[in-house]
């Protein structure tokens, strides 16, 4: 009968990471129980067979003691996620996680009768179509090359609502053109934004890290990178502080933390960068938000407004079924509210109806829609079920291409600028990502995994921990436990973001000097070649074998 | 790289002179055809200046398809000149069976109209002609324009020059203004619509070098203008960025290269119009043009202008006598065609500069 009722228990060998133990070089410290934060191993007491001699010549006898080891529970509970915590911090090389082909966790974990959540890391999709698109016109002899260190390149892209040439209110003065009336507002800004991460999927010190890292770009190295804060508001301090300039303010459809930056209007110094308003992401499209009660900490509690509860965000915004309504009461009372002063994009989650979305934007007869921000299959960082994560959703290269060409079609490209995300820089090449997309069509891409990465973040596509729905991320960025946020080092972390902007910047000169240009080539599809038919015919870029 | 050249005199020359400015720079263009523009005439065309001269290099079937659609649309002949061709065997042409250069009077209906209609109308013939010629593959249509008058051609352009008796100036072919350019283009199969110089509604441009934003350009203008067809060239664009410019915006010529080679954005923060000049450039980003250049173009009013890349990759000179000004890539035609002039008031455009000569001759700079 016990052999029966024992099929049905959870083993090491059904978790996806075995906990590899050397005893014999175990000192039993016990930093490695202290560093799992999943709990996931244990100080245990085994009985073991041990040869031992207490003579003064070697009299071997065999008995039984009970030692101490460090043991893997084997519960779906406390599964290990294979972050090597353990392995980073055993003195002694005595302990590290190592993947398990035969996992059965997706059956396990379902036990609950819940759907998984993990982190916003996609597992399945592995094949990327910019990786197969190079940069193919090179300017040789008839158009030479410029220097990448020389020459002097304008890296910037648009956020704002961008008026049509025969629709700007000039008039003619005495031979020059004079501004008559006013213009939506746009800001000329680097063309890699730092995506939304709220305060609250982040910790405090790893939003504190983006923060920084932006300032630092924008004070000591001129470049004009702008970072969204995400749903959920923003400290205080910081909105009434210069740096808010730096800032793009997102509105979801929980509008977390909106109270506070309303009342924070009138003491506001400077106009923040611009307004997000988010409608879908990558990461969970057609889904709101979630921020699980475990990551709900006091001062979370306190910036939103929120007891401490799962703070779910609705899928829609409640009150706006279509985009003509979203365009005339959310961009209308969002442009108010700043005066008409500050640019006021929507961001959505690609998809097939992408284009059927953008077309109407262009159309906006107030022309204060000033970006589309179209977050692919591979985006989103923060808790998601994972059935979301891995099978819902459409992947951004194709769909901005195709915005970008039905805009062409009408004349009106560059009117509402583009920006993509979802999956850039997920190769850690995200200069060479960002250069395709625009050439593309593109305006501008955002990222936001790549940062947490350069922040410390071990989570991979390979399943490797992706727990930031547990509260419980090893490497301190997105938990508002105050232990375990302390494991962040938030200089290095802003030192390590912008030192890859630094590098990214090298790199954009390095694929805009070969082809001759000096200012982004948006648009520029003819740069780019693939290798691959299909995504030849599908993007109208040059095929080459 | 290409080589081109515009002349503009107070007295009439012969297009000879266009040979004479060409031919010396004959180390940068590589004898693959000849193309000019001239404005401003005088000799046979002298007393047609105000009727719309059709410039036209067809087959047989294509003057019939011409002459049948000119009349059915009410245009009535006014004058015709035919070059009489030299066909000298072993010559590098590959010459169409008829050139065409005729005037006509405007259609009963235009004759009182305003200027607009009638530069749309002329547009609108001119696409026609050429649609209806290309469908069928049966010549080129040029250019119609009043005291207007275009010739390309494929081959070697002394072989060219022969073949239409350029070398001799027997007066009949005389103008004020030149624009000129020797060689084909190579980045696209050579046909003769590929030939600078180009022409839209008084505006003509040459250019050398390369436009990298070519694709860019392109897209968007296909969309600004049913006059923006063809795009054999990538410096086609060139040309439709300053009709856009100066005929659709009526902006006042200076905004050209701020469209074309816009200021870095740091220099607008710099600018007491940085407000006009920010809304320029987002507005008319996709008007913008990367890579080594220079543009020769030729205004409805007669002036000239040029202006290089804001690199100043490619180089262009002028350089005048008081009665005849040249603008050439290399100094060494503008010796042969104004050799008394003196070389020490010769320009040379720098990057952010734009130079318009008038009609009276002046020479205007401006830094953008
Ligand atoms: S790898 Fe991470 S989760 Fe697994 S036991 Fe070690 S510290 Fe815990
Ligand atoms: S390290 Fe933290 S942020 Fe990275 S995957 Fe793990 S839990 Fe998420």
């Amino acid at each position: 009968m016990e052999t029966v009722t024992k099929t049905q228990d959870v083993t090491f060998n059904d978790l996806p990471w075995k906990i590899e133990y050397s005893p014999e070089r175990c000192t039993m410290c016990g930093s490695c129980v202290a560093a799992c934060t999943f709990k996931a191993i244990e100080a245990a007491v085994e009985r073991r067979s041990v040869t031992i001699s207490t003579a003064h010549v070697p009299e071997p006898t065999q008995t039984h003691r009970a030692i101490p080891v460090i043991k893997q529970k084997n519960s779906v509970a406390n599964f290990c996620r294979g972050c090597g915590m353990c392995e980073k911090v055993c003195p002694n090389r005595a302990i590290r996680p190592v993947r398990n082909d035969d996992s059965r966790l997706n059956l396990l974990a379902r036990g609950g009768g819940n759907p998984i959540k993990r982190g916003g890391r996609n597992n399945l999709i592995k094949e990327r179509t910019l990786d197969k698109i190079v940069i193919g016109r090179i300017s040789q002899m008839t158009d030479p090359s410029l220097d990448s260190e020389r020459h002097t390149f304008d890296i910037l892209a648009p956020f704002g609502r961008v008026l049509l040439p025969g629709e700007l209110p000039f008039s003619i003065d005495d031979g020059d053109l004079k501004l008559s009336d006013w213009t939506p507002p746009v800001r000329w800004i680097y063309p890699v934004i730092f995506s939304d991460m709220s305060v609250g999927a982040l910790s405090t010190r790893a939003w504190e890290a983006v923060c920084l890292a932006t300032a630092y770009l924008n004070e000591k190295y001129d470049m004009p990178v702008r970072m969204c804060s995400g749903e959920g508001g923003m400290p205080v301090q910081l909105m009434k502080s210069e740096y808010l300039k730096y800032m793009i303010i997102q509105i979801a459809s929980g509008h977390f933390g909106w109270n506070r930056i309303i009342k924070a209007m009138p003491h506001m110094k400077v106009d923040p960068a611009g307004i997000l308003i988010k409608i879908g992401q990558g990461a969970k499209p057609g889904d709101g938000g979630l921020l699980p009660a475990a990551k709900v900490a006091e001062h979370i509690q306190a910036i939103r407004g929120v007891p401490k509860a799962d703070l779910l965000s609705p899928p829609n915004h409640q009150g706006l079924y279509s985009i003509e309504e979203s365009v005339q009461k959310m961009h209308m009372s969002l442009n108010a509210a700043f005066k008409f002063r500050v640019p006021v994009a929507i961001k959505c989650a690609a998809s097939a109806t992408s284009v059927s979305v953008y077309n109407n934007l262009l159309r906006d007869p107030y022309k204060i829609c000033g970006g589309f921000f179209l977050d692919g299959i591979q985006g989103g960082t923060g808790a998601a079920n994972e059935v979301s994560l891995d099978h819902t959703g459409h992947p951004v290269v194709s769909k901005v291409r195709e915005c970008y060409i039905a805009a062409v079609k009408q004349g009106r490209q560059g009117q509402i600028p583009l920006w993509a995300g979802g999956g850039l820089g997920l190769t850690g090449n995200a200069a060479a990502d960002a250069f395709k997309m625009i050439c593309l069509g593109a305006n501008g891409v955002f990222l936001g995994k790549l940062l947490i990465q350069l922040c410390g973040c071990i989570g991979n596509e390979e399943s490797r921990c992706n727990a930031c729905n547990t509260g419980l991320c090893p490497t301190g960025i997105c938990t508002q436990d105050p232990r375990l946020v302390r494991r962040l080092d938030v200089d290095k972390a802003a030192q390590n973001i912008v030192d890859y902007m630094l590098a990214l910047d090298a790199e954009i000169r390095k694929m805009m000097a070969p082809i001759g240009n000096s200012s982004l080539p948006v648009g520029r599809s003819d740069a780019l070649v693939t290798t691959d038919k299909a995504i030849a015919d599908k993007l109208a870029i040059q095929y080459s074998c | 790289m290409c080589r081109i050249g515009a002349i503009k005199s107070k007295v009439a020359f012969h297009p000879s002179q266009a040979l004479r400015l060409m031919l010396p720079q004959q180390e940068g263009h590589d004898n693959s055809g000849f193309a000019m523009v001239m404005q401003d005439l005088e000799g046979v065309f002298g007393q047609y200046k105000d009727k719309p001269l059709l410039s036209l290099a067809c087959t047989q079937k294509g003057a019939q398809m011409v002459e049948n659609y000119m009349e059915a649309h009410n245009f009535t002949r006014a004058y015709e000149w035919v070059p009489k061709l030299n066909r000298k065997p072993g010559l590098d042409i590959k010459a169409m069976p008829h050139y065409i250069f005729r005037c006509y009077d405007y259609p009963e209906q235009y004759q009182n109209a305003a200027q607009a209609a009638k530069e749309e109308l002329l547009l609108d013939t001119r696409l026609a002609l050429r649609a209806m010629l290309e469908k069928e593959d049966q010549g080129y249509a040029f250019s119609l324009w009043p005291d207007v008058l275009t010739l390309k051609e494929i081959g070697d352009p002394r072989d060219i020059a022969v073949y239409f008796r350029l070398w001799d100036d027997s007066g009949e072919l005389m103008a004020k203004n030149v624009v000129v350019q020797c060689r084909q283009n190579t980045n696209y199969e050579i046909v003769r619509y590929a030939a600078h110089p180009f022409f839209i509604q008084g505006y003509t441009l040459c250019a050398n070098g390369e436009n990298t934003f070519y694709t860019k350009n392109k897209e968007y203008q296909k969309s600004l203008h049913r006059g923006y067809i063809g795009f054999e060239s990538d410096s086609q664009n060139f040309l439709y960025t300053l009709h856009y410019v100066l005929h659709q915006l009526k902006w006042p010529i200076k905004y050209y290269k701020h469209v074309v080679t816009p200021l870095p954005f740091e220099e607008i923060e710099k600018r007491p119009d940085k407000a006009e000049l920010k809304l320029i450039r987002q507005s008319l980003g996709h008007l913008e043009i990367n890579g080594p250049n220079t543009i020769i173009g030729m205004l409805p009013n007669n002036s000239l202008i040029t202006c290089c890349d804001s690199k100043k990759l490619r180089p262009v000179v002028i350089g005048g006598d008081g009665t005849t000004i040249a603008i050439s890539s290399e100094v060494c035609g503008l010796n042969v065609v104004v050799p008394d002039r003196d070389p020490a008031c010769d320009v040379y455009p720098d990057e952010r500069e734009v130079v318009v000569i008038t009609p009276d001759l002046e020479v205007q700079r401006w830094k953008q």
